[in-house]
């Protein structure tokens, strides 16, 4: 197995001692923070325009956040959580997937479902607080970002479970946190994986906290990595600051589970350089040596530094891509305030396919 | 007297039953050094260190279960859930393990726990992070519901949960927490669990309320005055044990009532609490008691709430309905 996974857990007999042990793990790292190539092996077959559009999906995103931030602030956008410095997860995770392949975010993970196929407008309608945010066009194999931390492990599963009794070759990914990773969903998702030997991939970004939780005061464990070993699942920990780590790590882990070998839990180690959400004071808890290490770390600038020096991009290049990220991002708020306000019966409409009398009745207070 | 927020009234209570106690510990997510997503414990760790104020992992159902698990040891737990809509996950420890304690011991244990939780719409949070879920703990055997609807009681109500025997269930409206001070006294004072109060008085039509919709009741009360119509208002504050004494006694004055809640109309608070005035009353009334109450879906995300939640105007509406029966 390759560097950076957990071998799969060993088999009665092949033990060394009645207790049972497990080796540290190193993160796989195929870019240093130079931008240099230090694991050509690993390194995944890209045609240099799917370099150039990962990219470009990664710049997009940070400008589509540090915008998403301004309009928070503005009041044109409601519930948001940044994202920025998480590109390589999100963008490189779904990047190596398939479109017919299923995402299960959290909260924080628009930018995958933007990515495989979610108009961004909607996106910003969601946050809006606008029930169509959520009406996800056909085609496109995404749950809106779950709310309740760890459920969407276990839709994950069921998802899985679904690919694999009807005997198609398509994996699900499910998306959350370091915090996330403590939630007994998570656990109860792990094991049916295991047991169920289900296609599925759960993403751990592992961003250092849970708003203000550090992750050492949130497990004992090892690593997030190794939870896999006692669910009976893979394990492999990445750099999640590493964009070409992270597709490498999914598309080996999609492979596995489309030849049938079963579910991989991914830790990407990586950091969001925003605080926790749009009401949230991180200098409460992080200090300012820690942010300035791990900015040395940014995935864009690794990844840029690598094209750079293969011809393939230039500071024009970025500048460009801001721009478009820029209209984009005004284009599509625009069009999320100009869509019509939700109404109350409207609302009531959508509780059942057919709304019973008594809520028929309720409409009467809202006309 | 000092003034406070509620937010500011909630902090004191824990800190004085911190000081009162040495068994009081509390825990939750994300409480300790940095003192919780709206701070109502900030402070509380530095001052009484990482064993009586601590964070914990992310993970409901084991903050329910240690809380339990603390009971049984003699400790005295106050347990934050940092949102409401995240109970569910610790359903199980909260509203069977917590509330059958005692009565599966014999007596033997007890669960003597504050489960606290911010609720309640209006702030145009995300999903789940302001449900009106008392109706479940409601019913729910072996728990009781507390709503404080201002500061002065909130912290007078928090010290008698705290050192309540059984375990309760602590609401905190987030549009409560600094909308306005209140003088709260310095030091120990507790409000009873299981008594409203008449916060103002009436005897055309009787309106019961608990947390925000008190605040919203009264502004229906003052436009209805305009009109010559003279309401009493209630303030539930407990919600189990329900105090319907206190709603019998101005029923029988003003022979008309309406009930304001925050959550869907059916089945709920309201629901009940309009059963036991039929048990209790039933004599003393002209009219049915009816419910203001939004509709029967769930919390809608942001952009409606503010048209879904009661607002003065309706319950305007509601009474005028039992006035014109
Ligand atoms: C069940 C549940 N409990 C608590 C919360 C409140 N909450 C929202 S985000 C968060 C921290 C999540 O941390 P992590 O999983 O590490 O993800 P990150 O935000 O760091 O990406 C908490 C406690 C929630 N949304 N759901």
């Amino acid at each position: 197995m390759s560097k950076g996974s957990l071998d799969a857990p060993a088999k009665p007999g092949q033990a060394q001692a009645h207790e049972v042990r497990s080796e540290n793990v190193i993160p796989l790292q195929i870019l240093s923070p130079e931008g240099e190539v230090v694991n050509p092996e690993r390194l995944p077959d890209l045609s240099d325009d799917q370099l150039k559009e990962i990219m470009y999906r990664m710049v997009f995103t940070r400008t589509w956040d540090d915008r998403a931030v301004n309009l928070g602030r503005q009041g044109r956008l409601g519930f948001y959580a940044p994202v920025s410095g998480q590109e390589a997860t999100m963008v490189g995770s779904e990047y190596a997937l398939e479109k017919s392949d299923f995402i299960c975010p959290g909260y924080r993970d628009m930018p995958q479902l933007v990515w495989h196929g979610l108009p961004l407008y909607q996106a910003f309608l969601y946050s809006r607080g606008h029930q169509h945010g959520g009406q996800i066009p056909e085609g496109v194999n995404v749950l809106m970002p779950q709310i309740i931390i760890g459920a969407q492990i276990l839709h994950a599963t069921g998802i899985a479970m679904g690919y694999k009794l009807k005997n198609e070759k398509n994996v699900v990914i499910a998306y959350t946190g370091d915090g996330g990773s403590s939630e007994g969903d998570f656990y109860e998702g792990l094991n049916f994986a295991g047991s169920f030997k289900l296609p599925a991939i759960y993403f751990v970004q592992n961003n250092g906290y849970a708003i203000t939780t550090p992750y050492a005061k949130q497990t004992g464990a090892q690593s997030i990595a190794h939870k896999a070993l006692a669910a009976g699942i893979r394990g492999v920990q990445v750099d999640g600051m590493d964009v070409l780590a992270v597709i490498s790590a999914v598309k080996e882990a999609a492979d596995i589970a489309r030849e049938g070998g079963g579910a991989t839990l991914i830790e990407g180690l990586t950091y969001r350089f925003r605080p926790h959400s749009m009401s949230d004071d991180a200098t409460k808890y992080r200090t300012k040596d820690e942010e300035a290490e791990w900015a040395l770390k940014d995935p864009i600038v690794r990844f840029g530094k690598y094209l750079e020096a293969k011809g393939l991009w230039s500071e024009e290049d970025t500048a460009r891509v801001k721009e478009e990220a820029k209209a984009a991002v005004a284009e599509h708020i625009k069009k999320a305030e100009q869509t019509e306000k939700m109404t109350v019966p409207g609302l009531i409409d959508s509780m059942f396919e057919q709304t019973p009398p008594n809520l028929e009745q309720q409409k009467a207070d809202f006309q | 007297m000092a003034q406070m927020t509620m937010i500011e009234a909630i902090k004191d209570a824990m800190r004085v039953e911190l000081k009162r106690d040495p068994n009081v510990v509390i825990f939750g997510e994300d409480v300790g050094h940095v003192g919780g997503v709206f701070r109502a414990t900030e402070g509380l760790q530095a001052e009484f260190g990482e064993n009586r104020v601590f964070d914990t992992p992310l993970a409901e159902s084991a903050i329910g279960g240690l809380a339990v698990g603390l009971s049984v040891q003699g400790f005295r737990p106050i347990a934050e859930i940092q949102f409401v809509g995240f109970i569910f996950e610790a359903l199980d420890q909260m509203f069977v393990q917590a509330a059958r304690l005692r009565y599966r011991s014999g007596g033997r244990y007890n669960a003597p726990i504050v489960f606290r939780t911010p609720f309640g719409g209006g702030v145009k949070a995300a999903e789940l992070h302001t449900d009106a879920l008392e109706g479940l703990a409601m019913q729910t055997p072996g728990i009781k519901t507390i709503v404080p609807s201002n500061p002065y009681d909130a912290k007078g109500l928090l010290i008698s949960a705290i050192r309540e025997n059984d375990p309760v269930f602590f609401m905190e409206h987030l549009n409560l927490y600094r909308a306005f001070r209140d003088e709260v006294p310095e030091g120990e004072y507790t409000v009873p669990i299981g008594k409203a109060k008449v916060v103002r008085e009436g005897k055309d039509v009787t309106i019961i309320a608990y947390g925000l919709m008190v605040h919203t009741a009264l502004k229906a009360a003052a436009e209805l005055e305009k009109n010559g119509v003279q309401a009493e208002v209630i303030d539930l504050r407990t919600l189990m044990p329900l105090d319907i004494e206190t709603i019998v006694e101005s029923i029988k004055k003003t022979n008309r009532a309406i009930v304001v809640q925050e959550a869907q109309k059916s089945a709920g608070a309201a629901a009940e609490i309009i059963a036991q005035i039929n048990e209790n009353a039933i004599l003393h009334l002209e009219a049915p008691v009816l419910r203001c109450a939004p509709p029967d879906t769930v919390y809608p995300f942001a952009q409606i709430e503010d048209v879904w939640l009661p607002n003065p105007a309706r319950i305007v509406k509601t009474v005028n309905q039992v006035l014109q029966f």
